[in-house]
């Protein structure tokens, strides 16, 4: 589900996942419950407005097996991921500039960011579909703009967190060259801040696009009891290929969907990742640098770059020319009297309006879970320590393979070059386009679907800890391997001493990722619609979707709620200690 | 007196603390920057140099007191600056030209104007043709020079530069700091005042026309003076030397009051002086030739003098440099003219003479000078020859300064100044000289 691009030993520091950097701050409590209320009120929000649409049910769309039909249903997808992406991109890089720049803010927002990380987005698909079907006209157009919030509150949190924490990293001596230049905010963010945040923007894209993939995957293929809320696509047709048990129409979907991604990676992520290398903030040019014909292509266009001259080019300069003149000013006016301040009550009122707004909402929503029985209660309790089981499980056994061939592949070069290029198109697949497949597989041989649960965050997550174990892997510097070579240390020294310590820092970064990913997959993982039946197991995952199937709305804050508190409570309480034991004692410096 | 372009009156940084106390970065300080000064700021790691700079230059608000612009609060005033950074804080995905052009950008200037200055400065400051190029495909010295073109292109009335050489090598930053001086003497660049900010102490004293140094905890102004040396200034004058011993001295005892800065500085900066060309030529040769024209009435022309003696010009000619380089006789338009110092030697006897060859060595010999100075500087009144052969060495090739030390050795010895131990390569004092020559008695720390 992730596609990790090509040299993986440039993914450290600076590049690494942003979820790792939440990580490393600490904020007083109070923001945690803050950010905690507004999540309510969001939630109360969304599942207020869903009632209105509870009880139309209106004829689902019929999805065409034919394989003529794949290239527009291809189409869809791609368009929807693109819609979500676009918007992700402005919101991650308005929030990550707000929250840099905003002192009074800045705590509120970060905090907001490593929560919002962690919290299972697909819990809320339930809610968002029916809130965004009542909210729009027809209801295609409602399931779609659901279908593309869901992609977009997947994506946007760590590319905001990218950015955020690369304008915070930028070093002094460039910030003040910009300020003792006069740089206006606007040239600082084309010519600083955006630049020295683009590989980091870059890197998380990536990530981002590919946790895209699943989220489409998963909306497209959502059916809620008799409610059908699908969406023309490819995951809809794989879901409906698997449901009438036709192999060629899966094959041919899979086929279409492994397509489809590597030509995005070969046509936007290599040229992009190219393009951005040339914001490489070293003072000497490394040495491998990676080629992109199409980039050449773009770079050296004679069409485009007079396009360019012609219509960007002055429109810059003219922005330029206004802001100098702003400034020009604004100088003169400070030279007399001191501006008054104005609209300093109007903010006031409005931050008074938002606090009352998110305090009545908040109250509501809890007044909602006075309604939750003690079985239903105890019920979901049940739930959440199965799914806790089976998400360790699955990350358990995608250690347990993962940490020996991830090292393998990193200490041999030859092996890697292999081995990368089939591990990415592997990992590039959403597993939610595959369950359906390998549900109807394991119910031929008899599995039920508590395998199938654990089976589906086992793909869907393994890749977060493969690549980072390979990348921790490549790492190590060659002469601590040396070091053990030389002194013929037995196999389980050699583990215990170099190897483990090494990868320690990237397995963890995995490991949280996974995780987080695992307890996402747990929703559509447990409860699951093929052939017109209902497939499920005890489970949290379980509880959030048939409260959805059912109407039950306290039942599914209250799992929902559940599933965000144990995601950030183990964050803090195992995630977060060890990445901090790893920042300090298992640092490889250099 | 000129309003300064930029003062500080009663500027401090402080840290508030939780517990009342508060961290003094930089006690109260005031400061002037005028116009035509290099201002060279000195100052152990710590003592809040660069946020002394950078209160300067407005990007940092101090915590107390108040930094004026040509008498304007700084923060209500455009502060027409700019600084050279220590890492050169070059912007990598922008090239050269760009870089250079980004600050006229922020001024909205016309594209072709911007254009023209940006090329115009690159070119004085050596970068003609790098100008498609990004940083982090030139060189230390050339990202800095870019640094410097991207300060100089907004033409500032102060230059600020926070350690623009550390980070260079030595011969690199040499260079850049030689060509910067020549570019501000010579008015190439319209900037009316260099402040610098730097912990090498040489550099100071090359560069600056005052130097302040700055004390720790807190920081604050420890001395404050004015440098006359003349430019071009030499590490190896004397001056200089004494100069940068006293500031290292003021930087090492941090407890202790600046001491009173070396005399030499004071007043009239003496002017760099090269080692002259020691002529080859015996003492005994110096006193045969002046008495020979004495004899001839005080003046001979030189190719008369060679043929009546049978002498080739060529063996004459060091006698006669000897005896100019001493003050004995002139020479103008091929004719040797005794002086009356000259008259005075050639009618002493011998013991005189000496005594007369000394006090001409010690007046216009530089290297006679030092030498019988270094000696009595030493408690054990040995100074060894590597010493001056390496200054010598500076100024002349390696077989010359042999052939200038021998001679310096051979007059030393006839003038009574010192002797020369050849076993162990060392000047020593000639212990029977009855009195000491009145130019060596005032040494040299």
């Amino acid at each position: 589900m992730i596609g990790l691009p090509g040299s993986l030993s440039s993914i450290r520091g600076r590049e690494t996942l942003a979820r790792a950097q939440a990580l490393k701050r600490t904020w007083p409590v109070v923001m945690d419950l803050c950010i905690a209320a507004i999540g309510l009120a969001c939630f109360y929000g969304v599942v207020r407005i869903a009632h209105y649409w509870m009880g139309h049910a209106e004829p689902a769309i019929v999805i065409s097996l034919s394989p003529r039909a794949l290239p527009v249903y291809a189409f869809y997808s791609v368009v929807r991921i693109g819609l979500a992406y676009g918007i992700s991109l402005v919101f991650a890089v308005g929030y990550g500039y707000v929250a840099a720049h905003s002192r009074r803010l800045e705590p509120l927002m970060v905090a907001g960011l490593d929560i919002c990380q962690s919290i299972p987005v697909l819990s809320f698909l339930p809610g968002v579909m029916l809130a965004m079907v009542a909210l729009f006209p027809t209801r295609q157009i409602g399931v779609e703009m659901g279908a593309i919030l869901l992609i977009f509150t997947g994506e946007v949190w760590n590319m905001a967190f990218s950015f955020y924490s690369s304008i915070k990293s930028i070093p002094r001596e460039l910030n003040e060259a910009a300020t003792i230049y006069r740089f206006s905010r606007w040239q600082r963010l084309w010519q600083l801040e955006l630049p020295y945040g683009a590989i980091g923007l870059v890197w998380n894209s990536m990530v981002s696009v590919a946790g895209g993939w699943f989220f489409l995957m998963a909306c497209e293929m959502f059916v809620l009891g008799s409610r059908d809320f699908r969406l023309p696509g490819l995951g809809s047709y794989l879901q409906t290929a698997a449901s009438d048990d036709d192999t060629r129409a899966i094959l041919w979907g899979l086929a279409v969907m492994i397509g489809i991604i590597v030509a995005i990676d070969q046509l936007v992520w290599r040229p992009a990742i190219t393009w951005s290398n040339k914001f490489k903030f070293e003072q000497v040019e490394g040495a491998s640098r990676s080629r992109s014909p199409l980039l050449h292509l773009l770079t050296h266009s004679g069409a485009l770059h007079s396009l360019r001259r012609h219509t960007l080019a002055p429109m810059s300069e003219k922005i330029y020319c206004s802001l100098a003149e702003r400034r020009a000013r604004r100088m003169v006016r400070a030279d007399g009297v001191a501006v008054p301040a104005s609209g300093g009550w109007m903010r006031w009122v409005i931050a008074a309006i938002l606090i009352a707004g998110v305090v009545y909402l908040a109250s509501q929503a809890l007044a909602l879970l006075r309604e939750v029985t003690t079985p239903q209660f105890w019920a979901v309790m049940r739930g959440a320590g199965a799914t806790f089981l089976r998400v360790n499980v699955s990350l358990a056994i995608a250690a347990c393979w993962t940490i020996p061939v991830g090292v393998a592949i990193g200490f041999n070069p030859r092996l890697a070059r292999i081995a990368q290029p089939l591990a990415q198109i592997a990992a590039s697949v959403p597993a939610t386009a595959l369950f359906p497949i390998i549900l109807l597989a394991l119910i031929r041989v008899g599995g039920g679907m508590g395998i199938a649960s654990i089976l589906l965050m086992l793909i869907g997550t393994q890749w977060y800890i493969l690549f980072n174990v390979i990348a921790g892997a490549m790492a190590i510097p060659s002469d601590l391997r040396e070091v053990a070579q030389l002194f013929h240390f037995t196999t389980i020294q050699r583990w215990r001493t170099v190897i483990l310590p090494g990868i320690f820092p990237f397995l963890i970064t995995g490991m949280v990722t996974a995780s987080g990913g695992a307890w996402n997959a747990s929703i559509i993982a447990e409860y699951f619609h093929l052939k017109n039946q209902t497939m499920q197991t005890v489970g949290l995952g379980e509880q959030i979707s048939s409260a959805t199937d059912h109407g039950q709305f306290q039942l599914l804050l209250l799992s929902t709620v559940v599933m965000a508190l144990m995601v950030v409570t183990i964050n803090r309480m195992v995630w977060r200690p060890l990445f901090r034991l790893s920042e300090t004692r298992f640092k490889l410096e250099g | 007196m000129q309003t300064p372009i930029i003062r500080a009156e009663k500027v401090e940084k402080y840290y508030a603390q939780p517990s009342e106390n508060k961290i003094q970065v930089i006690a109260p300080t005031d400061l002037e920057i005028a116009e035509g000064q290099i201002v060279a700021l000195l100052g152990p790691s710590g003592s809040g140099k660069s946020t002394l700079l950078r209160m300067l230059t407005g990007l940092s608000v101090p915590s107390a007191g108040q930094v004026y612009w040509h008498e304007k609060p700084v923060a209500t005033t455009d502060v027409n600056v700019s600084i050279v950074f220590q890492s050169f804080a070059l912007f990598p995905w922008l090239s050269v030209l760009e870089n250079v052009e980004a600050p006229l950008k922020a001024r909205g200037m016309q594209e072709d104007e911007r254009r023209r200055r940006s090329l115009a400065i690159l070119d004085t400051v050596g970068l003609d043709g790098f100008q498609a190029a990004y940083p982090k495909e030139l060189s230390g010295g050339m990202r800095q020079r870019v640094g410097f073109a991207r300060a100089l292109v907004v033409e500032p009335e102060v230059l600020f530069m926070d350690e623009p050489f550390s980070a260079l090598d030595v011969l690199t930053a040499e260079n850049l700091r030689g060509e910067l001086l020549e570019l501000w003497q010579k008015k190439t660049i319209p900037t009316k005042a260099i402040f610098l900010v730097t912990h090498n102490i040489e550099e100071a004293v090359l560069l600056a026309d005052r130097i302040i140094v700055l004390g720790r905890n807190p920081g604050r102004i420890r001395t404050d003076f004015c440098v006359n040396l003349a430019h071009p200034r030499n590490r190896k004058e004397a001056a200089f030397s004494q100069l940068v011993d006293y500031i290292y001295k003021v930087l090492t005892e941090p407890e202790a009051q600046p001491p009173d800065l070396p005399q030499a500085l004071h007043g009239e900066a003496r002017h760099a002086r090269k080692y002259q060309m020691l002529p080859h030529a015996r003492p005994g040769g110096v006193a045969g030739l002046l008495e020979l024209l004495r004899d001839h009435g005080g003046r001979y022309d030189m190719y008369r003098l060679a043929d009546d003696l049978l002498f080739e010009i060529d063996h004459l000619l060091p006698i006669v440099d000897a005896a100019q380089l001493l003050g004995f006789l002139n020479v103008s338009e091929g004719t040797a003219v005794i002086t009356d110092s000259g008259i005075d030697y050639a009618n002493s006897e011998i013991s005189r003479r000496s005594d007369l060859f000394r006090e001409a060595a010690t007046n216009h010999v530089l290297l006679l000078d030092q030498i019988s100075r270094a000696i009595e500087a030493k408690s054990d009144h040995t100074v060894s020859e590597d010493l001056f052969h390496d200054m010598l060495d500076e100024q002349f090739t390696e077989d010359e300064t042999v052939m200038q030390l021998e001679t310096a050795v051979s007059w030393g010895r006839y003038a009574q100044l010192f002797d020369f131990d050849a076993s162990r390569r060392c000047f020593i004092r000639l212990e029977k000289r009855r009195s000491q020559a009145p130019s060596s008695t005032e040494s040299v720390a």
